[in-house]
């Protein structure tokens, strides 16, 4: 080892740095997830020491507290971890199809397009329909969005940086009709959207994450399985298709993901934006861009963040429960013009 | 080229036809590239050459003509499986941010790969033996946009030789590069098809240093090939004025008898010309 020259040493060591750390990243990760979990149950409007609340998770029969940890609490915070994995892994897949770091499902419309569908349903259905609709509403709104951006960023081929145009588009389109229903709408339908728009996980019950599992366990395998389909597309067209990779079916297929994960988050939790945008980014910072890394570990940073800023809004106004939206937001907006900022920065 | 010798040549195209939108660039091109040598393809700007290579490396379809690999369209063909024959450089690759050196090279064994079927000590020999011969090793684990633009481009060539195909196609890799880079760069690639047996062709804009190391050159002009043959028989005086509507003088190489071109320069125009005496009376 001591005759090989300095930079070949240098070499052999940097190797095993990134796999390491890319192992240590994901279980600290993990490991703050559960307790952040664990925190989350213990903390609410109601005082629960952590000693009962384990006690009420383990034996819920003989605990008084049973139903505020299992029906009020537990599923709400599990829809906070599986929506903001969602949210997380759809901005990922999203990033790298588009090869721009700013991309998110917000930017290509998907959100907006389920906030039209959600508030057309509020305004003009909810007469008709129990609002157990409004998921099927907004997640249908969502691929619509996605479709009609897909429909017009075709021209033989889909170029990310025209989706990207016709999503920013679309979603300003999208976002008049919404403001227009609001305000026409009558007060309580306009109060209901409203929250909705923002973001919240408020009274979420355990067949909303029944209703949002099924689209994580079956998108994510999928988009995993193509991780290396999506690294080759950040080489660029050329690139990727020299190395083999059908352009127009991987996109179409690892968008579908995307759409998928992003439609289902936001039916189930409303518009929280910034999730897509920033989770991916922290966590390109921690494993490097490698979607079989990235994914992971956005997934969990995203869980984190709606996680937290469902604690905050749930605990920090109190008696007050703030839509979640409101912080991540608050969170996502400096964040999203520091990307800016550095992303002009490097290309000058 | 006679077209029967397209029978014998790995790729092929026949009277191919190509072009963007409305515009047509390739009108009628028929080619066979040369097996285990080093093919250049020349020509003025918007001549049809990275047109002609695209349409060869399958990112184009052609609106008329084929293109043969192995006897087989190649438009027709799984692009995957092409993908393990035949390798491509684009035209100014840019790697994402962070993206490490060996990273990058790794890539190149995404055609042989499969989700439940890789060959991981394949895969290692493949990155380490084109690491090796391009002389990027030293820098395996440096982000790819941190190194000079020569150093990249032997990167992205390491790409494409872990990719292990006979054939290669390079669209103009030494542009924008010094000159020292470009000849470090072409050395490299004609060591290629001379100690590996592999099939290459270029786009390169400079004549000189395509008449240098191409074992065989293609000319182009308006979408169609002029001439084609060895330096030796096409790279002359009036084939560069045909093609590139270029005077210049040929003259050979003392050293390796390659041609060489020295363009004919023009008396300026503004020249005080010596006061004309005043015609005798």
């Amino acid at each position: 080892m001591t005759s090989l020259p300095l930079s070949t040493r240098l070499a052999h060591r940097l190797n095993t740095v990134p796999l390491e750390r890319h192992w240590t990243v994901m279980g600290l990760l993990s490991i703050c997830l559960m307790a952040s979990i664990g925190l989350s149950l213990s903390l609410g409007s109601f005082p629960t020491p952590p000693g009962q609340v384990v006690h009420a998770l383990a034996a819920p029969a003989e605990s008084d507290i049973a139903f505020i940890v299992w029906e009020l609490r537990l599923p709400r915070i599990l829809l906070a971890v599986l929506v903001g994995s969602a949210l997380a892994v759809a901005g990922a897949i999203l990033q790298g199809i588009v090869r721009n770091p700013l991309a998110s499902p917000d930017v290509i419309g998907i959100t907006s397009g389920a906030a039209m569908a959600s508030v057309i349903f509020l305004a003009l259905l909810s007469t008709q329909l129990s609002i157990g609709w409004l998921p099927l509403a907004a997640l249908s709104g969502a691929l619509f969005a996605a479709l009609l951006v897909f429909l017009f960023a075709w021209k033989g081929s889909v170029s990310p940086t025209r989706m990207v145009l016709v999503g920013i588009g679309l979603s300003a389109a999208m976002g008049a009709v919404t403001t227009l229903l609001i305000v026409i709408s009558d007060d309580s339908a306009a109060m209901t959207a409203y929250v909705w728009l923002t973001g919240s996980l408020y009274a979420a019950q355990w067949h909303d994450v029944v209703g949002m599992l099924p689209w994580l366990v079956l998108a994510l395998p999928l988009c995993l399985g193509h991780a290396r389909h999506l690294d080759t597309l950040a080489l660029g067209d050329a690139v990727a298709q020299g190395l083999g990779v059908n352009l127009l079916r991987s996109r179409l297929l690892l968008l579908a993901c995307s759409v998928a994960l992003a439609g289902a988050a936001v039916a189930f939790a409303g518009g929280l934006s910034f999730v897509g945008l920033m989770a991916p980014h922290m966590a390109a910072k921690l494993v490097g861009r490698q979607f079989a890394r990235l994914a992971p570990a956005s997934a969990l940073i995203g869980a984190l963040i709606v996680l937290y800023a469902d604690l905050l809004g749930r605990v920090a106004f109190l008696p007050r429960d703030l839509p979640a939206g409101i912080f991540v937001s608050g969170i996502g907006a400096p964040c999203f013009v520091y990307l800016l900022y550095r992303t002009r920065h490097r290309r000058d | 080229m006679p077209l029967s010798s397209a029978l014998h040549a790995r790729l092929a195209a026949e009277h191919l036809c190509a072009g963007y939108e409305s515009r047509r660039v390739l009108n009628d091109v028929s080619l066979a590239v040369a097996e285990g040598q080093l093919t250049v393809l020349l020509g003025p700007n918007g001549s049809g050459k990275s047109t002609l290579l695209k349409t060869l490396a399958r990112t184009l379809t052609p609106s008329a003509g084929h293109v043969y690999l192995d006897g087989k369209d190649i438009h027709h063909r799984n692009t995957r499986e092409v993908a393990t024959q035949l390798g491509i450089l684009p035209q100014g690759p840019v790697a994402p941010e962070s993206l490490s050196v060996k990273q990058l090279v790794s890539m190149g064994r995404f055609p042989h790969q499969r989700l439940w079927r890789r060959n991981a000590g394949e895969d290692a020999e493949a990155v380490r033996e084109a690491m090796a011969f391009t002389d990027v090793t030293d820098f395996a684990d440096q982000s790819v946009d941190t190194l000079s633009g020569g150093q990249r481009q032997r990167c992205w060539i390491a790409m494409v030789l872990a990719q292990q195909t006979d054939l290669m196609l390079l669209d103009e890799p030494t542009t924008f590069l010094d000159l020292k880079v470009q000849v470090d760069l072409l050395e490299l690639l004609s060591r290629l098809a001379h100690e590996r047996g592999r099939t290459l062709l270029l786009v390169l804009h400079d004549l000189n240093l395509a008449a240098a190391y191409a074992d065989q050159l293609v000319m182009m002009r308006d979408g169609h090939i002029v001439t084609s043959g060895t330096p030796n028989e096409v790279f002359t005086d009036h084939n560069l004025k045909r093609v590139f509507e270029l005077d210049a003088n040929v003259i050979l190489d003392p050293e390796n008898s390659r041609p060489l071109c020295i363009p004919r320069t023009r008396p300026a125009r503004n020249v005080k010309q010596p006061a004309r005496a005043p015609a005798a009376l």
